[in-house]
């Protein structure tokens, strides 16, 4: 009994050290290729990006894959940490000058803001299910977007003014400093955001939902997920959990923006980046990945990104392979004769390695 | 005094009377039957004492306290804990971690205690997984403690259905038809393992069943549901050979 408790602890840490391997890994190829000057221009600009849709698909594995609810809004509450987070740091920027205080302060503020607007769309939103949750929650997004719009933000030696007319109706002082510019987008932030935070941020992300899932509070969301009448039955509070995870899975998407603000000079708030094609396209990165698989979610994020960036030269073959791409990752991922293949594969290299172990005791 | 005390307890469906002046007395430790054809209301009944539906008149007195109309929760927590008719499981759970959802209100911590791992998560992580493997072990399913439940072949999954219930420490069990889908072997193993959770939990059971072996061997008392109303209410062997019950559910 003791043996087989210890059996299940490793081969869960075991998991645990894969996931967060994987990534130190991963970061530690980059950096080298870096200092040695192996990586071009494009490949660098992309690795705070890749970092940032990491940590959007894992956030959406807790709603999508652990909570088993389906958002189609999670580009919406990045969009509020972006903005969040840049308006702190361009405010602040002269009062705190360390930069990492600076940030760090940014993505606190980001994923607050985020985490209490998931809270609040989660209290209305959350009593319904399946298709109908996932409209409601993508028209949520375009209201965050469309609102974000609007906003007309600036600064001078008399505090913050706000309008949703125009810069001009701020009626502020020479010199002044424009923070949001309604459709143009908000400009000016320090860039804070680099590789090393992004990974450490990813991380932490992954640090949560992972722990979050092993424990109490995680096995009672996917208690939900798998039966809501009998979850209710051992008494577990249905809204509470729901709207934890959810509102979790929201601060975690604002974090990511506040990272991917503070990669950017100008980030707008458009369809494509945070409207609901991004939402989507996320959903993309957790359904290849595997529903409720967090290590999964991460690495179709990456090869996703990565595809159609790398292949630009291709012009216009380039959505072509990146469709094959989907085609094929899907089909990998769960067409029975690719599982039977993986597996087949893994008993051989299990039977080759035992093999060279005895050859080792001969 | 009575564990349960139900009195005139009654819901209506638009015009449907589901449940009609329903009441029924269990004392401490009984081993209860409620039988009856299909669409008595037996479910019904069940339904109403968990709170899924909250009903149109009536009172549920639970252990000296009123629990009419109460939420689900509020009442599983008061201690009335069940299975359904169609096994209920979390499917992509593993057997023990099913359990360990049964645990819930019984072994706490903060939310972040679990996602920082304090000392007081593997405290009380390690209690829960001691606890549950105890009970598993009451209805001999700790061999399978790592499988999905949803491997389980049938029968184990209506007895993990009884050990999450159990988990969540009632004074009063509902059994929806523990022994549905079960070949005589099962049934058999299934009455003492009845027997036993109530003599070694000190359980106040209620079961619904259609198995007239089950029924017989070991309840000591049962209600006879029809069309939603009371038929006949009694000592077994009485209930059984009463010609009304004969006619209505047992066939003569």
């Amino acid at each position: 009994m003791e043996d087989a408790k210890k059996k299940k602890m490793t081969a869960y840490t075991k998991q645990m050290i894969i996931t967060y391997g994987m990534v130190i890994a991963v970061y530690i190829i980059c950096e080298i290729c870096m200092h040695t000057g192996h990586m071009s221009n494009q490949m660098k600009g992309l690795l705070v990006p890749l970092c940032y849709y990491a940590i959007m698909a894992v956030s959406l594995n807790l709603t999508v894959g652990i909570l088993g609810e389906l958002s189609l809004g999670h580009a919406g509450f990045s969009c509020i940490g972006v903005f969040v987070g840049a308006v702190f740091s361009i405010c602040m920027k002269d009062v705190i000058t360390v930069s990492y205080l600076r940030f760090f302060l940014a993505i606190l503020l980001g994923a607050l803001a985020a985490g209490v607007i998931g809270f609040l769309i989660g209290i209305p939103v959350l009593r319904l299910r399946g298709d109908y949750l996932a409209i409601v929650t993508l028209a949520f997004c375009e209201i965050i977007k469309n609102v974000v719009n609007i906003i007309y933000l600036g600064k001078d030696s008399n505090g913050l003014h706000f309008s949703t007319k125009d810069m001009m109706s701020l009626g502020m002082e020479e010199g002044a400093v424009e923070i949001v510019k309604g459709p143009q987008g908000i400009s000016g932030m320090p860039s804070d955001a680099n590789f090393t935070i992004g990974i450490l941020l990813l991380l932490i992300t992954l640090f949560v939902v992972l722990n979050l899932i092993h424990s109490r509070d995680g096995r009672a969301i996917m208690a939900i997920r798998d039966n809501l009448i009998a979850a209710e039955s051992v008494g577990i509070n249905i809204t509470k959990y729901k709207l934890m995870a959810f509102s979790i899975s929201a601060a975690l998407a604002g974090a990511a923006g506040v990272l991917y603000a503070h990669n950017f000079s100008i980030v707008k708030a458009t369809t494509n980046n945070f409207g609901y094609n991004m939402s989507i396209m996320i959903l993309v990165f957790v359904v290849l990945g595997g529903i409720g698989n967090i290590r999964g979610s991460i690495i179709a994020a990456v090869i996703l990104t990565l595809v159609p960036e790398l292949l630009r030269g291709l012009q216009q073959y380039r959505l072509l392979i990146y469709s094959v791409v989907l085609i094929g990752m899907m089909l990998l991922n769960w067409s029975p004769k690719a599982i039977e293949w993986k597996e087949g594969i893994v008993t051989k290299l299990k039977r080759g390695r035992n093999k060279q172990v005895e050859k080792q005791a001969d | 005094m009575a564990m349960l005390e139900v009195t005139n307890l009654s819901i209506s469906f638009g015009g449907l009377r589901a449940v009609d002046d329903f009441n029924v007395s269990i004392e401490e430790g009984a081993l209860y039957g409620l039988i009856g054809p299909n669409g008595a209301g037996k479910t019904t009944v069940f339904n109403l004492l968990t709170g899924v539906y909250k009903p149109s008149e009536g009172h549920i007195i639970l252990d000296g306290k009123d629990i009419t109309g109460k939420k689900t929760i509020e009442i599983n927590k008061e201690g009335i804990a069940r299975t359904f008719q169609n096994i209920r499981l979390f499917k992509e759970l593993t057997v023990q971690e099913n359990v360990m959802v049964g645990l819930h209100n019984e072994i706490t911590y903060p939310t972040i205690a679990g996602i920082l791992k304090l000392p007081s998560y593997r405290r009380a992580e390690k209690e829960m997984r001691e606890k549950s493997i105890e009970l598993l072990k009451v209805f001999d399913l700790d061999q399978e403690a790592d499988t999905l439940a949803s491997n389980l072949p049938y029968g184990k999954q209506r007895k993990l259905e009884i050990a999450r219930a159990l988990a969540t420490n009632p004074k009063l069990l509902l059994l929806d038809e523990p022994a549905a889908g079960m070949n005589p072997n099962e049934t058999l193993e299934l009455m003492n393992t009845i027997q036993f959770v109530r003599d070694q939990f000190k359980m106040t059971i209620l079961l619904i069943e259609h198995d007239m072996k089950l029924v017989s061997g070991i309840c000591s008392k049962l209600t006879v549901l029809n069309f939603g109303q009371v038929l006949c209410q009694g000592d077994t062997e009485e209930v059984l050979n009463n010609p009304e019950v004969v006619k209505a559910y047992l066939g003569e």
